[in-house]
């Protein structure tokens, strides 16, 4: 029987930088439960079984439960009208099928090639002029002047954002991304403070919305609101804005630690460094160890639908179940040498981008924003050190990144 | 005796597969690939979809090859003979290739129309080969004013989509009472000749073709039903399924007959009495062997993904690298009219049939096909993601239905499949 406070050490901030030895203990039980009554999925096999079942939910928020006001017509009359439509009209992450098959559908419809290869160029440019800005540094932070404002701005410009209102979205983002963390949830303030900023948000996008109808550009947001996708029925507004928002709020808060992690990585193989600086076509296979090894979303929260019986115990009823990805990346039964980056290890089946029907919407956006930015690093960082290994990490275990990773630098070379 | 010399007979999806598994397997001795088409290995899943309408050319589906395979190649002369005492293949052009090991892989052919002259007329094709897609491809772009698909089962399915994606009128005939009754039962059968109606498809059941008629030029105009009703066509496809090529082994003194060469769990071919013979095995559509999740049933599977499963698994059998039963879970994949069905397990003998999740009226669900109170098989339409826990408890043969209470699920209504019930001799 394994330590059943595993899991709450793992959210431990002291373990943020190096959680992957307790996962090691986790993996020891497959599927383990732990003393809140959540159940820790963490060997691969365990993993990819959950992500399939149809008995696993993703319905996992707490029903809306906006703060009070004191006013008896907003608590008595608005306040239960309006909590029951965000129950009715969650982000499709938390949502199952069907609903979740049809605004998923409509939202890969908007996922165009054209419109991906454009991006891609585009995170290009973007990263150039970023260095270039930078250039008679000797100071580089990955994490703010790099990984945060690559994918948000690209983010901005795939839904058709306005860039200038980004710092507003900044605090909004991260703070209805602890939506992910097991503990906000538990946690009556923090929820009311997620509510709070949700309708704020929501306030912002329906006015976004509104334009978006009124004159539609080429992008994304104007492609839902304006609906025909042939066999889906189009968005409602209440629907179209959670969506967006999770858009949103996903393009700011994922590919920033990915392209962080990726950077902590190379610094930490320094061989590894030098031969992408060498032949910038290793950027793909790099990537994709970075997913396994160290991966932004470490993991998800589900819920069970009925008794489920996996590995040696069943997963009661309605008991939450942790899919615990970043730990299924470090089977020794699925990967070998799980604990070394290697980005040359052949057919990797990693838990990264998640799995089944939930399967990163985002991920080829999140692959050539992370190509872009570690070829040009590679490229242009003259001598690059780490000011501080381990980096300051932001507080989150379940999105789970550097806070600042500061490298001390000779300068940056001309693109 | 160790392999010195592998043979593999035939030159597709299997024969490549397995070659490929036998030099990642370490095989280091000398390796040569027979087939009777002039070419490399190539994919046939798009001869039927993209290369029918135009968007892959027929000389553009090459398989990649993933290994270095450092092989002796026999394009264009297929094997005509086996000699097992003298270990010998001899080819249809009379050369004769000794071998350690042999891997039969030679797979199927359509089942021709019945009447052979009939069957030659012009405008008739049947679709197998990169060549046939090329000639049925190349009328289809003529824009022939009615196609007449005979018989619906995936490919008839398949070409009929197509027809509709070009916009050309279509009309498929089928002697069930429904489109794919054999493969899905009735009930899933009507699911899908509802999506080709919708999409302009004129579909005739429980109605024969007797004969195909020309315009006294040798190209075919009429086709006559049994009951006497006519139909005007210009382009013919007959999709009767296959017959696998096993005549070759005439004299070989294996068992074989039109439905395959029977081997045995491992893989290798048996003799009239059911004795192996160890120096040969053989993979993919025209091997036929007892299947250790279905009862020890004898099947010959036509799947993709089994050929290349199955020549793997032989080849690795016949140079040392492996042992064992084959057991993978049978899966294979169609699309047409937009809609992707994918499936794991065999449906045969089904008597029972569970919507597991979703609903057929919006177009994406599974179905899961249960047997004697176990599963057998899960059909998922266009909800793929949901298949891989539903393999799981078709490896496992759990209990049918084996999920209760899960998402997006609605009673759970045990129906019948409408599907032939299986021999119980």
């Amino acid at each position: 029987m394994s330590d059943a406070t595993l899991f709450e050490q793992v959210k431990d901030e002291a373990n943020r930088a190096d959680p992957y030895p307790l996962f090691a203990r986790l993996r020891e039980t497959p599927v383990a439960l732990q003393s809140d009554g959540t159940y820790v999925a963490s060997t691969h096999a365990a993993i990819t079984s959950l992500l399939h079942d149809p008995r696993v939910s993703s319905e996992t928020l707490p029903p809306a439960d906006r703060p009070k006001t004191g006013n008896p017509l907003s608590d008595w009359i608005v306040k239960p009208i309006r909590d029951r439509i965000t129950d009715a009209h969650r982000p499709f992450i938390f949502r199952d099928p069907p609903d979740h098959d049809t605004l998923r559908k409509a939202v890969m419809h908007e996922f165009t090639n054209a419109r991906v290869q454009a991006l891609r160029a585009r995170s290009h440019t973007l990263v150039d002029e970023i260095l270039t800005k930078h250039a008679g540094s000797t100071e580089f932070d990955v994490v703010d002047d790099l990984a945060y404002p690559l994918p948000v701005t690209i983010i901005c410009e795939m839904l058709g954002v306005p860039t200038e209102d980004e710092p507003r979205f900044h605090g909004w983002a991260t703070q209805l991304a602890t939506a992910l963390e097991p503990d906000t949830l538990a946690d009556t303030e923090a929820r009311a403070e997620n509510s709070r900023t949700f309708e704020t948000i929501s306030d912002y996008m329906t006015g976004l919305i509104k334009e978006k109808r009124r004159t539609p550009k080429d992008d994304m947001l104007s492609g839902l609101a304006g609906g025909g996708v042939p066999g889906v029925p189009r968005m409602g507004d209440y629907d179209l804005i959670a969506t967006s928002i999770l858009m949103l709020v996903a393009g700011h808060e994922t590919t920033v630690n990915l392209i962080a992690n990726a950077t902590l990585a190379l610094m930490r193989n320094p061989e590894e460094l030098a031969s992408l600086r060498r032949d910038p076509g290793r950027a793909p296979r790099l990537i994709e160890e970075v997913q396994r090894y160290d991966p932004p979303v470490q993991f998800r929260t589900r819920r069970a639908l009925a008794d489920i019986a996996i590995a040696g115990t069943t997963i009661p009823e309605g008991a939450d179940i942790i899919l615990l990805l970043a730990s299924g990346n470090r089977d020794p039964a699925v990967f070998t040498d799980p604990d070394r980056f290697d980005p040359d290890r052949g057919g990797i089946r990693h838990l990264g981008f998640g799995g089944g029907l939930h399967y990163c919407v985002g991920a080829p956006l999140a692959r050539f924003e992370a190509e872009a930015a570690l070829t040009a690093l590679a490229q242009r960082l003259d001598h690059p050190r780490l000011a501080d290994d381990p980096p300051p990490y932001r507080p989150g275990s379940a999105l789970r990144g550097p806070k600042h990773l500061r490298l001390a630098i000779d300068g940056i070379r001309p693109s | 005796m160790t392999c010195d010399h592998l043979v593999i007979v035939g030159a597709s999806l299997a024969g490549l597969r397995g070659a490929e598994a036998a030099r990642q397997a370490g095989f280091a001795g000398r390796l040569t690939l027979i087939g009777d088409e002039p070419h490399r290995p190539y994919d046939r899943p798009p001869l039927s979809k993209q290369v029918l309408t135009g968007s892959v050319a027929p000389a553009a589906t090459a398989l990649p090859n993933l290994v270095p395979l450092a092989a002796e190649w026999h394009l264009g002369s297929g094997a005509a003979a086996l000699d097992r005492g003298e270990r010998v293949v001899t080819l249809q052009d009379g050369r004769r290739i000794a071998y350690d090991r042999l891997l039969i892989a030679t797979g199927a052919r359509p089942r021709p129309w019945p009447d052979a002259a009939q069957g030659r007329l012009a405008g008739v094709h049947t679709l197998r080969g990169r060549e046939d897609a090329a000639a049925l491809r190349a009328a289809l772009a003529e824009k022939p004013a009615r196609v007449l698909v005979i018989g619906g089962g995936f490919i008839g399915c398949e070409v009929a989509a197509a027809c509709r994606d070009l916009g050309l009128p279509v009309t498929l005939v089928e002697t069930g009472p429904t489109v794919l009754a054999g493969v899905l039962g009735t009930y899933l059968g009507a699911v899908v000749g509802a999506l080709h109606e919708a999409r302009g498809v004129d579909l005739i059941f429980d109605a024969k073709v007797e004969a195909l008629e020309d315009d006294g030029t040798g190209r075919v105009v009429r086709a006559r039903l049994a009951d006497g009703r006519a139909i005007e066509t210009d382009c013919v496809v007959v999709a009767l399924g296959a017959v696998r090529n096993t005549e070759w082994l005439t004299g070989s003194g294996l068992a074989f007959d039109e439905g395959g060469v029977d081997c045995d769990p491992e893989g290798y071919v048996v003799d009239a009495e059911g004795r192996p013979d160890k120096a040969i095995a053989a993979a993919g559509d025209v091997a036929r062997f007892p299947h250790p999740l279905y009862d020890g049933r004898r099947v010959a599977l036509e799947h993709w993904g089994h050929a290349a499963a199955q020549g793997a698994h032989a080849a690795r059998l016949l140079t040392g690298h492996g042992a064992g039963p084959y057991d993978e879970v049978p899966a294979f994949w169609s699309s047409q009219g937009g809609v992707t069905i994918k499936s794991v397990g065999l449906t045969e003998g089904a008597d029972s049939l569970v919507i597991a999740q979703g609903d057929p009226k919006t177009g994406r669900f599974l179905a899961l096909y249960g047997r004697a109170g176990r599963c057998i098989a899960a059909v998922s339409f266009d909800s793929v993601r949901w298949l891989p826990a539903y393999a799981e408890m078709v490896a496992v043969r759990a209990p049918f239905p084996p999920i209760r209470g899960g998402v997006d699920q609605g009673r759970l209504s045990e129906m019948a499949p409408g599907l032939a019930q299986r021999d119980e001799t």
